[in-house]
């Protein structure tokens, strides 16, 4: 495709007739299939049968990581850059990343910058009134460990003395690119889970 | 109607004139104009800076506090106004021993409430007559006021969560890693070690 026309980095899917009938059990295509290449054939299987097959934990663990929302936590610097990593640089939506302004409508809690401890009895309660399943991303050196901070009397010393962490991305602060990175260790960590039930 | 005088000089000599030299003594410094007054007069001193027309020191930019450990006495409190009409700004100090209380400006300028408090948060400096004195900034139950440079910067406690009690609790503090302070200024503080072990000087080869 031409340099700088429309769509030019969109990839077309490669098709071949090996990967169309691969076989109507999900679990046999290889994992690493192309995401167009797996749509195209979900989409011929329904059509020509009506249903698809596949492990209740697997399709559960596929949604849960297509779609998690964080909550809109920014507690210093580092929430401009997570604002960057959803702005349309790098545009987390496509990642089925949307930011949600109540920790009850929230599968991720991105804890993006220091934490105080006046701060922390707050950030516990609204990790306990997320519903489950639910994730903690650590962002930033402060949140991970108290960073520059770290000697301070009015600083937690790393958000995991409050809240069980998931993820840490470290930085000071993390680029975006280093969150929406953090964000895909996170969808990984998802869908490698093997059980159904927390 | 009399104009504000040209220079602060001028208008610092205006205002010891007016209140008297034994209340407040003016200084210049760095081009800004600064009154040291006695606690004691301090409201009628703010009340002749705010309602003269010549002057017209209507808002009150900051309260802050200044710890001299040290010194008797060992507080100051220093007000920053600003006169929008006559293009001026003028600072007055207060000096405080510690336990001795400033009288408070609310019923003056009434942005003075946060900035009081918040001077009472971190000096523990206390203002008579303030309508709600209490911490604005630190956590609730905090001990000590923190900018006082007696005051350990790692505080007294820190917080974790408690699975058994299922809150957030309080513990003395504990530093896995202790406080450790770099003087790479100094010469004879913390250097030894990089002198002792740095490579002998190395004449420069001249290149043909």
């Amino acid at each position: 495709m031409e340099e700088g026309s429309p769509r030019m980095g969109v990839i077309k899917p490669t098709l071949s007739p090996e990967s169309l009938h691969a076989g109507y059990d999900l679990t046999a295509l290889p994992s690493d299939l192309d995401p167009d290449v797996l749509l195209k054939t979900l989409g011929e299987e329904v059509s020509q049968k009506g249903f698809i097959t596949a492990k209740l934990e697997e399709v559960a663990a596929w949604a849960e990581a297509g779609s998690l929302w964080p909550l809109t936590f920014g507690l210093a610097c580092c929430a401009i850059e997570m604002m960057q990593a959803a702005a349309s640089r790098y545009d987390l939506d496509r990642f089925g990343v949307v930011f949600r302004p109540s920790h009850r409508q929230a599968d991720l809690l991105i804890v993006a910058g220091t934490l105080c401890n006046k701060m922390a009895p707050a950030l516990r309660k609204i990790y306990d009134q997320m519903a489950a399943p639910r994730y903690v991303i650590s962002m930033g050196s402060c949140a991970n460990g108290g960073g520059y901070y770290h000697y301070s009397y009015s600083v937690t010393r790393g958000c995991d003395r409050i809240i069980p962490v998931d993820i840490y991305v470290p930085g000071c602060p993390p680029t975006a690119e280093a969150l929406v990175y953090g964000i895909l260790q996170l969808q990984r960590k998802i869908k490698r889970r093997k059980t159904f039930s927390r | 109607m009399t104009l504000c005088p040209a220079s602060l000089e001028t208008l610092g000599n205006l205002i010891q004139q007016e209140l008297g030299t034994d209340s407040v003594t003016s200084e210049l410094l760095q081009g800004d104009l600064t009154l040291t007054v006695k606690p004691s007069s301090l409201q009628h001193i703010l009340i002749y800076l705010r309602d003269t027309e010549i002057l017209d020191f209507r808002q009150l930019i900051d309260i802050c506090g200044v710890d001299y450990l040290g010194r008797t006495p060992r507080f100051e409190v220093v007000y920053h106004f600003l006169s929008l009409s006559q293009n001026r700004r003028i600072r007055v100090k207060v000096k405080v021993e510690e336990g001795e209380s400033v009288p408070s400006i609310v019923s003056l300028y009434s942005n003075a409430n946060w900035l009081e408090r918040e001077a009472f948060d971190l000096y523990g400096i206390p203002f008579d007559d303030h309508p709600d004195l209490r911490r604005i900034l630190t956590d609730y139950g905090f001990e000590g006021h923190p900018l006082r440079k007696d005051f350990p910067l790692t505080g007294h406690v820190e917080v974790r969560y408690d699975q058994k009690e299922k809150r957030v609790v309080y513990d003395p503090v504990e530093l896995p890693q202790a406080f450790r302070t770099f003087e790479f200024e100094s010469p004879w503080e913390g250097m030894d070690k990089a002198v002792k072990h740095a490579a002998p000087p190395q004449k420069k080869q001249e290149t043909p």
